[in-house]
């Protein structure tokens, strides 16, 4: 098996290049359901220690709104969408036109909690099907699962798997921007962190050497 | 009487040692379990940030014993023996921690982490005789937990729901 520390530039090439062209769907996608034009960061990949993983999304105690899908099928892994907290508000403020949703009420409200959920589904939806197409691997993803809490508390969750092998994380990172620079609840991450049995299926089918 | 107070950061996998005028902390535990054992007499304690139940299910090269239950507490045990000469039947321990993040309806292992590190806290504790005092565990939320060594009190912060004592 290769563990995250023997990757080399290509091999994170190669996880840069899903992330990229996951996100870039899945920005489609946001940019259909919220009608204003989003554009995404260059995807990072990133081998950090545990601890530094959520220095990432900017700190272990920030709140964030996060919706987290488990993958199963040929390379298994688990997948993040995550808006701060103030992203989240506006997002569903304007998905259900109901401007009364504050950060406290967010997850206790029906209608905003299945607008959040439901984004977070189109949007890992999209991600995973252009991920499965660029690979040939069959992917199915979970119902998707939410939740609003400070980012490590969050975070650790993703990294149960991967902390069974090692005190290191790859995450594939890649971040949607609002074309205006506007607080407008489209700014997100995405985070792919692959289970560690899932990198030699994915360098193998897109062809790539191990070593 | 006004010396400062450094805080001493707790990673996730790791654990520290802190005496009179230090604070213990750590962020962020979701599924995972914070261990606090202190002495009461000597003013020191420990801290782990303890995230998987048991060192079996280790498949790694490396290995970080600050990682496991099983081996994080008794790790921690012997560092404050040795380092402060408590004995292990002058440790009282505070758990919090474990909670479920995302709840789902397939119970697989891996999903109930949270649960099963706090059962393997309870294990290893009982089987070193040390008595859980307080423990402020389960639920859905995550929480960023903060020890005094001198009084012995541990401060649980969870977002929304505020900040307990305990």
């Amino acid at each position: 098996m290769i563990t995250p520390e023997q990757f080399t530039d290509f091999h994170k090439d190669v996880l840069k290049e899903i992330g990229n062209i996951g996100a870039g769907n899945a920005a489609t996608a946001l940019s259909k359901l919220v009608h204003k034009s989003v554009d995404m960061s260059v995807p990072s990949v990133e081998l950090v220690p545990f601890n530094e993983v959520t220095e990432l999304i900017g700190g272990a105690e920030m709140v964030v709104a996060a919706t987290f899908l488990r993958v199963s099928g040929d390379a298994p892994g688990n997948m993040f969408f995550i808006l701060s907290i103030t992203e989240a508000v506006h997002l569903t403020q304007q998905l259900t036109g109901d401007q009364s949703i504050t950060e406290e009420t967010i997850l206790d409200l029906e209608i905003s909690r299945s607008a959040l959920q439901e984004t977070g589904n189109i949007l890992a939806g999209s991600y995973l099907s252009s991920f499965s197409d660029f690979t040939g691997l069959k992917l199915a993803p979970s119902v998707p699962f939410l939740t609003v809490d400070m980012v490590a508390a969050v975070l650790s969750h993703g990294l149960i798997e991967m902390s069974q092998v090692s005190d290191f994380a790859i995450i594939i990172d890649t971040q949607l921007i609002d074309s205006q620079r506007n607080k407008t609840g489209v700014e997100g991450h995405f985070l792919l962190l692959p289970d560690p049995e899932s990198f030699q299926t994915i360098f193998q089918a897109l062809g790539v050497p191990i070593k | 009487m006004n010396k400062t107070i450094e805080v001493v950061q707790v990673g996730i996998a790791d654990y520290q040692i802190a005496k009179e005028h230090q604070h213990l902390r750590t962020v962020g535990l979701g599924s995972c379990v914070g261990v606090v054992l202190y002495d009461l007499h000597s003013h020191v304690a420990g801290l782990a940030h303890i995230m998987l139940p048991s060192s079996n299910i280790s498949k790694g090269s490396s290995f970080n014993l600050a990682k496991y239950a099983d081996t994080a507490i008794p790790a921690m045990v012997s560092e404050l023996n040795h380092t402060f000469n408590t004995t292990r039947n002058r440790l009282h321990a505070k758990i919090a921690g474990g909670a479920q993040m995302f709840q789902f309806s397939n119970q697989s292992d891996t999903m109930r982490v949270g649960p099963r590190n706090v059962e393997a806290v309870k294990e290893t504790l009982q089987s070193l005789n040390i008595p859980i005092l307080v423990e402020e565990i389960g639920g859905t939320n995550g929480r960023t937990i903060e020890f005094d060594p001198v009084t012995s009190k541990l401060t649980v912060r969870t977002i929304y729901k505020g900040t307990t004592t305990i």
